[in-house]
């Protein structure tokens, strides 16, 4: 064979392959079927409990409407989205490194703390310091939180599920005492909450000037740019491959000479660095302040994100602002129709379900997919 | 009991595995079963064992037509699977795993174990094949548990047995005693489809050959007047060298030097025991032993997978005792790994990040913290025409691939760059023919460049065609040393030696 032909051949082998119908199918068909099933079951729930038709009607209007049928309603879709995005995106890093991280929440809460102390306690910065160093500190904090549960599994191999949901718990307790200390309790409130952060270290509002009440903040820019990193980090950069062998094949990942350990404390580090920056977005962007639970359940619902999302940045950019229209639309639907926001949690949980079980979506609705058949063996 | 498969075809989607099969299993008969992987052999004997619906034909036992309509159909009919992968549970006994899913059972659904022991008893006292129904699956070496799965099927009432590679696992003198057990079952009338594409078994226990290559049968005949060309020919559809090509033999400097190793378990077992050895620079040390006797242990401590807990490691005159995995690698040390699914590749990954699994952080292949995927994929498309890796595209999943073209795919890997010492641990396990002539030839090739080449193998013809030096590890020490330019290798006396027969 000549070095041409050589060359030739090789060539050909660079040729890409259309994307398959059955990729397409799983990952938008699939999707969109799991929602219109979720609500459909949803309204089956409403009705078994007595909820007459006509207001299942109006609440699903509602819940259309609360997400995107005005400026304030896609305002609040986008405001929800940004840290379940940020978090999300940090889970979906651990899954690809093959960790079951679900201590999001206990680092949004520490992310936040940090945030908002370097946001009151700083004065005399400009706000182009002082912002950036606020968010910093998020990270950081969250990233050290995260890394805790990395090495307790390089080290001790103290499997990080455990260990994140007790980092979790201790964080809420850490708050609670850190609302209780002198320095970070608002002077005059005997209640538990921080004090405020200073204008200078504020996410700026973005719509203000159409109407004071629109609460989307310029933490969307910190998101977008978090979605374009992750997406660098994991598909193009040299750590990012570490993560997703170890996590698809941690014998392959050992034997190419891969440290296991440290990649295990990496994508802890990182992935907490993401959910801390979720939670300084939360307080700098829409709570200025500390409270009690004020990271509300947001690192739970970003794990369903990350899986919605198949752990891919833009899936989750997409399923984060799935769940923050539901989110925001469910506000409106209880308002509207009176019917309980529980229901949101009822209807994504189902989601999730047929998310995860995309075969039961496939027998749902036969004529949507292309006859499946079996892969063959050999 | 007589079977027959007239004209089976099964599609997977576009693809044929069998086209127009026609197959005649007979009583007291060995029907060999010959083919390359990927051939059809699994998907006809999964048709014929209920497991697949054929699309076309049909299948006829004692000239009734039959139907399938799932797994359990098979043995019910009387046809029994052994598979190559065997099914027990390592905590139960023989008697256990033997009747598990048909337990007799009494009054109230009490399990009667002792009517099933004397069955187990009963059954392998008429084929000889010498199993304790109350032994531990677990204490059992491999070629007992082999004959485990025997029972079950002939507990099972099976009159034809299919049996799946069955040798894979086999040392050869336990080969020897298996051929005695088909044999024995033969002669008691039952029906054996012996799979395998390994020709010298086929030749030795077959009654009657049949050759699948492409989903279709392109041979048949008699072993009495077939020879391997001609039977490999007919598999592969081209005529086969099977000469390894090799250039004289001129052995350099020493590259590597292993003194006093000593490795443990992490059960505190030593695994590998006082062991010294020495690889020169275009030489072939090929290390010969029945599975699980401290070869893989060696292995992970010189390629630094392992902890060592005594002795010395020199690669190029430098210890590299506890130098780490990449530190090795960069050294110019390659190891095609023994069990390439498990650590030799990721079967998600696409062709092209399996190309560069190792090599991912070098200056080819990265410039600063990202990963130049470009270049990579440029790259990994001219390794895999250099390596004759067959596919359509490099940025297809490695899974995909057929197990040589994965195992052509890290030979590539480890070979396309500056290798000192190349480590293969049973490099062509599981392949086709044309495959393992291909990856010989490379080896050899490196051999002939002036690497350091160490081959484990448990196929005691591999390393007898490969080596200059034979080391056959026992129990964990390098029991006896072979020469193979200072005279013929002698198989017999490996074998015994592997066996941990003093010589």
């Amino acid at each position: 064979m000549s070095e041409n032909d050589q060359k030739t051949l090789s060539q050909r082998l660079l040729k890409r392959a259309a994307p398959g119908r059955a990729e397409f199918e799983d990952l938008v068909i699939v999707p969109i079927f799991a929602v219109i099933v979720a609500l459909f079951i949803g309204a089956l729930i409403m009705l078994a409990t007595a909820v007459d038709i006509a207001t299942i009607g109006r609440s699903y209007v509602a819940l259309l409407y609360g997400a995107v049928g005005s400026l304030n309603a896609i305002s609040e879709t986008l405001t929800a989205s940004i840290p379940l995005v940020l978090a999300g995106l940090g889970l979906a890093l651990g899954f690809r490194a093959g960790l079951f991280n679900i201590g999001a929440e206990g680092q949004i809460v520490v992310g936040g703390i940090a945030a908002v102390i370097v946001g009151f306690s700083i004065t005399g910065l400009p706000w182009i310091v002082h912002l950036p160093l606020a968010l910093l500190a998020g990270a950081a904090a969250g990233a050290l939180y995260g890394s805790i549960a990395g090495y307790l599994r390089a080290a001790t191999g103290a499997h990080e599920v455990i260990s994140t949901i007790m980092l979790n718990l201790i964080s809420y307790r850490l708050l609670d005492y850190m609302l209780g200390l002198d320095w970070m309790q608002r002077p005059g409130r005997s209640d538990p909450v921080s004090q405020s952060v200073l204008p200078s270290a504020e996410l700026p509002r973005l719509l203000t000037h159409i109407d004071p009440n629109l609460r989307l903040h310029a933490g969307i820019f910190v998101m977008l740019a978090a979605v374009v990193l992750v997406y660098w980090l994991l598909f193009k950069s040299k750590t990012g491959f570490e993560f997703r062998a170890s996590g698809e094949n941690p014998d392959a990942a050992r034997y190419a000479g891969m440290r296991a350990s440290l990649i295990i404390v990496l994508a802890m580090a990182a992935a907490g660095g993401l959910a801390g920056l979720g939670g300084a977005s939360q307080v700098l962007g829409v709570l200025e302040r500390a409270t009690p639970g004020f990271s509300a359940g947001i690192g739970f619902d970003a794990i369903s994100v990350a899986l919605l999302g198949r752990s891919h940045p833009v899936g989750v950019l997409f399923a984060g602002l799935l769940f923050g229209a539901l989110e925001a639309g469910g506000r409106q639907m209880q308002v509207d129709a009176g019917v309980s926001i529980d229901l949101i949690g009822i209807i994504q949980a189902l989601i999730i379900v047929f998310i995860a079980a995309p075969l039961l979506v496939r027998a749902i609705f036969p004529w949507g997919f292309k006859r499946y058949a079996p892969e063959r063996k050999e | 009991m007589d079977v027959e498969l007239r004209g089976i075809t099964k599609r997977f989607g576009p693809v044929t595995a069998n086209n127009n099969v026609n197959l005649t299993i007979r009583a007291g008969e060995v029907l060999g079963l010959l083919g390359e992987n990927g051939a059809g052999k699994s998907t006809m004997m999964n048709i014929l064992s209920g497991l697949y619906a054929p699309d076309e034909g049909e299948i006829l036992i004692d000239g009734k037509p039959v139907r399938f309509e799932g797994p359990g159909d098979g043995i019910a009919a009387g046809i029994g699977m052994v598979h190559q992968h065997f099914m027990l549970v390592p905590v139960f006994t023989v008697a256990e795993n033997v009747i598990l899913g048909v337990e007799p059972t009494g009054r109230l659904d009490h399990l009667d174990l002792a009517a099933a022991r004397k069955q187990v008893r009963e059954i392998s006292q008429k084929y000889r094949l010498q199993v304790d129904p109350d032994a531990l699956i677990e204490d059992l070496p491999v070629g007992i548990q082999q004959r485990v799965e025997i029972i079950k099927v002939l507990f099972r009432s099976a009159e034809v047995l299919i049996l799946d590679e069955p040798t894979a696992v086999l040392t050869p003198q336990e080969v020897e005693g298996f051929f005695d057990i088909v044999k024995s079952l033969r002669d008691a009338g039952k029906a054996i489809v012996f799979i395998t594409h390994k020709l010298h078994e086929i030749l030795a226990i077959s009654d009657r050959i049949n050759v699948l290559r492409g989903g279709e049968i392109t041979g048949e005949g008699d072993p009495k007047s077939l020879s391997e060309k001609q039977l490999a020919e007919m598999m592969v559809g081209r005529p086969v060298s099977f000469e390894v090509a090799k250039g004289p033999f001129k052995p350099g400097e020493k590259l590597l030097s292993v003194d006093d190793l000593i490795v443990l378990r992490d059960n505190d077992e030593v695994a590998v025991d006082h062991v010294s050895f020495h690889v020169r620079a275009g030489e072939v040390v090929g290390i010969a032993g029945v599975q699980g006797n401290g070869q893989s242990e060696l292995i992970e401590a010189i390629t630094g997978l392992t902890h060592v807990n005594n002795g010395r490691i020199e690669l190029l005159d430098k210890d590299v005792t506890h130098a780490s995995v990449r530190e090795r690698h960069k050294m110019g040390m390659a190891h095609i790994p023994e069990d390439r699914h498990k650590s030799g590749m990721i079967a998600d990954f696409t062709i092209f990040e399996n190309m560069v699994l190792n090599t991912y952080y070098d200056d080819r292949f990265s410039s600063g913290p990202s990963i130049n995927w470009p270049q990579v994929q440029k790259k990994a498309a001219e390794y895999a025409v250099d390596f004759d890796v067959r596919t359509p595209s490099v940025y297809l999943k490695a899974g995909n691939l057929s197990g040589g073209n994965q195992q052509k795919m890290v030979a590539a890997r480890e070979l396309e760059r500056d290798v000192a010492l190349l480590i293969a641990s049973q490099p062509t396990r599981g392949l086709d023919v044309g495959s393992i002539e291909y990856i010989h030839g490379r080896l050899m090739e490196a051999r002939d460049s002036g690497d350091g080449v160490i081959i484990v193998s448990s196929e005691l013809d591999e390393i007898m065609s490969l080596s200059d030096r034979v080391l056959v590890m026992c129990d964990g020490r390098i029991v006896s040393e072979f020469d193979a330019n200072a005279a013929p290798l002698d198989k017999n006396a490996i074998g015994l030696a592997m066996a941990g027969v003093a010589a």
